[in-house]
């Protein structure tokens, strides 16, 4: 019983991480340029797709197609940065929600139009598959390699954003864009850069999702209320805040699908509901 | 002696005035009726979503709510008037009054969740009851028909006469009447004191408070209202096509309703009856495409409303205009 919970336990944590590491990208550039992009899942899904093409057709490893779902998504990034994104920042959230609905619809248009509407496979290497035992516990070797990875990760990102000049930029330009403007810092560039490691981190993700979470063109509405959920509970503009975000709705959700199969997606839905109305600024408020 | 008059009733009393060209507006499809006998069934589609779409933009275009949950409503009344018909309640008029109590009440419910947040908190809150809904009519599909959806609604004659023909007559007109008189009362909504407040709510909510507006209860009243006129939709489509399918609670349907909005222009009631028409105009007419080029080409036009015509037609050629003067005026400069 306790280890079946613990079982479970682990696949949320492992659940969670890889929902962190779509949206600490989201997170991040909400927080920096207030800008609501529910076009998020659409740079998970073009990283997914990267990563199975990489895969079957030029016959790469997992592991090398892996760096390169997130070179590509952070590329599209990039450019739709420059070309759309920039001129957006200052509109209503409104424009901003209809343009990244848009950007979407577009998105999965295109990926139906080139990899067909069906679900895609990925073939994990031989040492991803199975089962590790931890003492009595069975897990999965994939979950456990995706929780080591993303906790590599995000010691990177941390060191990034509270130890570099970098991301001493970033943090005084999320507090107050006007002034980190004035002190010298290019806050356009800035955003680019930002923008295009949060896209690539979320093609990373996509790609390491493939096993967990499907990759089908309606990835990114199907999986749009869990990013928004990491960063709305988590509070925007934080690391720390969707990491924890993410794990306590991946814990749930997954406990949820095993111990009430019932309830379906209720309890993710009830638990956002609760969560906003209980913290309507997130679960950790950036301090200033 | 003439008792003198403050300007703001006046200005008042002059917003709400009918003009002739809203008159010709109304005209149009009375007009449709004798025209396009064949598409009437289309014709009462597009009134439906018409009238959705203005139910949205009552809660946005005016008051600024930002929903991408909608649908929940209209579902919630298309189930309301068809569980009703199924289980032998045929009565148009009293089902979509029931429907419309029954969105009412869910919307004044939900309302207390939805004024507390900011935008982000508000669109989540709305995305997440909406998804729930969908949620509840999955799963109770002993009642709802699940995915396969509720069929088996039986309309009764309108008035004891006239029976819900299969070519939509009877429907069309149903439809035109509830869609008008509705929309008689939001217009004249809108154009009343509080209807005004609404406005200042969507453009300076910190300030309401300094003029004494209660500006929470009035988005309350605003959200419970548009809830119920989505619900009145909700059941008229449900009544027209004697169908309830899952769809008419999903997210693509709240998404696409905010495509029509916004393709006809916020906040002036009429663009949600322009854009749901030529919304749909379009669609049936693209219908013989693939529905995924579809998707592709209306993602595209949202984003180039967003970019290049913000606010519709109107909006997009001020903006062309500034660019010109901008480049007059650097020239000048050089």
């Amino acid at each position: 019983m306790l280890t079946h919970f613990l079982g479970v336990l682990f696949d949320g944590i492992a659940y969670g991480s890889l929902l962190f590491l779509i949206s600490v990208g989201l997170s991040v550039t909400m927080g920096l340029m207030n800008f609501i992009n529910l076009a998020h899942g659409a740079f998970a899904m073009l990283g997914g797709y990267v990563c199975v093409w990489a895969m079957s057709r030029l016959g790469l490893p997992f592991l090398v197609s892996l760096p390169l779902a997130f070179v590509a998504s952070a590329a599209v990034g990039v450019v739709l940065e420059q070309l759309l994104y920039r001129r957006l920042y200052r509109a209503k959230h409104l424009d901003q929600v209809l343009f990244s609905i848009g950007l979407t619809f577009m998105a999965m248009a295109a990926a139906t139009y080139v990899w067909g509407s069906s679900q895609q496979p990925v073939n994990l290497p031989d040492w991803l598959t199975g089962q590790i035992s931890i003492g009595a516990l069975q897990v999965g070797a994939y979950r456990v390699f995706l929780i080591a990875l993303v906790i590599v990760i995000t010691a990177l990102l941390g060191y990034l954003v509270e130890r570099t000049r970098y991301g001493a930029q970033i943090r005084a330009a999320v507090d107050n864009r006007e002034v980190a403007a004035g002190l010298g810092i290019n806050v356009n560039r800035l955003f680019t850069l930002t923008f295009a490691l949060g896209s690539g981190l979320a093609g990373l993700g996509g790609g390491l999702g493939i096993d967990v979470l499907g990759l089908d063109p309606t990835f990114p509405v199907k999986y749009m209320v869990y990013f928004l959920l990491v960063v709305a509970v988590g509070g925007a503009g934080t690391i720390r805040g969707p990491l924890f975000a993410a794990l306590i709705l991946g814990v749930f959700d997954v406990a949820g699908k095993y111990y009430l199969p019932e309830s379906g997606a209720f309890i993710i839905y009830g638990l956002m509901v609760f969560l906003l109305l209980l913290f309507p600024a997130g679960l950790i408020g950036r301090r200033a | 002696m003439m008792p003198l008059r403050s300007p703001v009733p006046n200005n008042l009393s002059s917003r709400h005035r009918w003009r002739a060209g809203e008159i010709g507006f109304w005209l149009l499809p009375i007009a449709a009726y004798f025209m396009f006998p064949g598409y009437l069934i289309l014709g009462s589609q597009i009134l439906i979503t018409g009238l959705f779409a203005v139910s949205l933009d009552l809660i946005l275009g005016y008051a600024g709510i930002l929903s991408l949950g909608h649908a929940a409503f209209f579902g919630i009344g298309a189930y309301t008037a068809g569980l009703l018909a199924v289980h032998g309640w045929g009565d148009a008029f009293s089902g979509l009054l029931a429907a419309a109590m029954v969105s009412a009440v869910c919307g004044f419910l939900i309302s207390f969740l939805v004024v507390r947040g900011q935008d982000l908190t508000r669109l989540m809150v709305t995305l997440g009851i909406g998804l729930m809904l969908f949620e509840v009519a999955n799963k109770a599909a002993s009642y709802t028909g699940g995915v396969d959806g509720l069929s088996g609604v039986s309309m009764d004659k309108l008035f004891g006469r006239f029976e819900f023909d299969l070519n939509g007559q009877t429907a069309y007109l149903y439809c035109l009447a509830v869609v008008f008189l509705l929309f008689v009362i939001l217009r004249r909504l809108v154009h009343s004191p509080f209807g005004l407040s609404l406005t200042g709510i969507r453009e300076q909510a910190k300030r309401m408070p300094a003029i004494g507006a209660n500006v929470p209860r009035k988005l309350i009243v605003v959200f419970t209202l548009g809830a119920t006129v989505a619900g009145v939709a909700g059941a008229l489509l449900a009544q027209t096509t004697q169908f309830v399918g899952m769809d008419t609670l999903g997210f693509p349907r709240s998404a696409e309703l905010l495509i029509m909005l916004v393709l006809g222009g916020t906040g002036r009631l009429y663009g949600g009856l322009v854009g749901a028409a030529v919304f749909m105009l379009m669609q049936d007419y693209l219908s013989g495409l693939n529905p995924v080029y579809w998707q592709f080409w209306i993602g595209l036009l949202l984003v180039t409303i967003v970019i290049f015509a913000r606010g519709g037609i109107l909006g997009g050629l001020e903006r062309l205009q500034e660019l010109l003067m901008h480049h007059v005026k650097e020239k000048a400069r050089k």
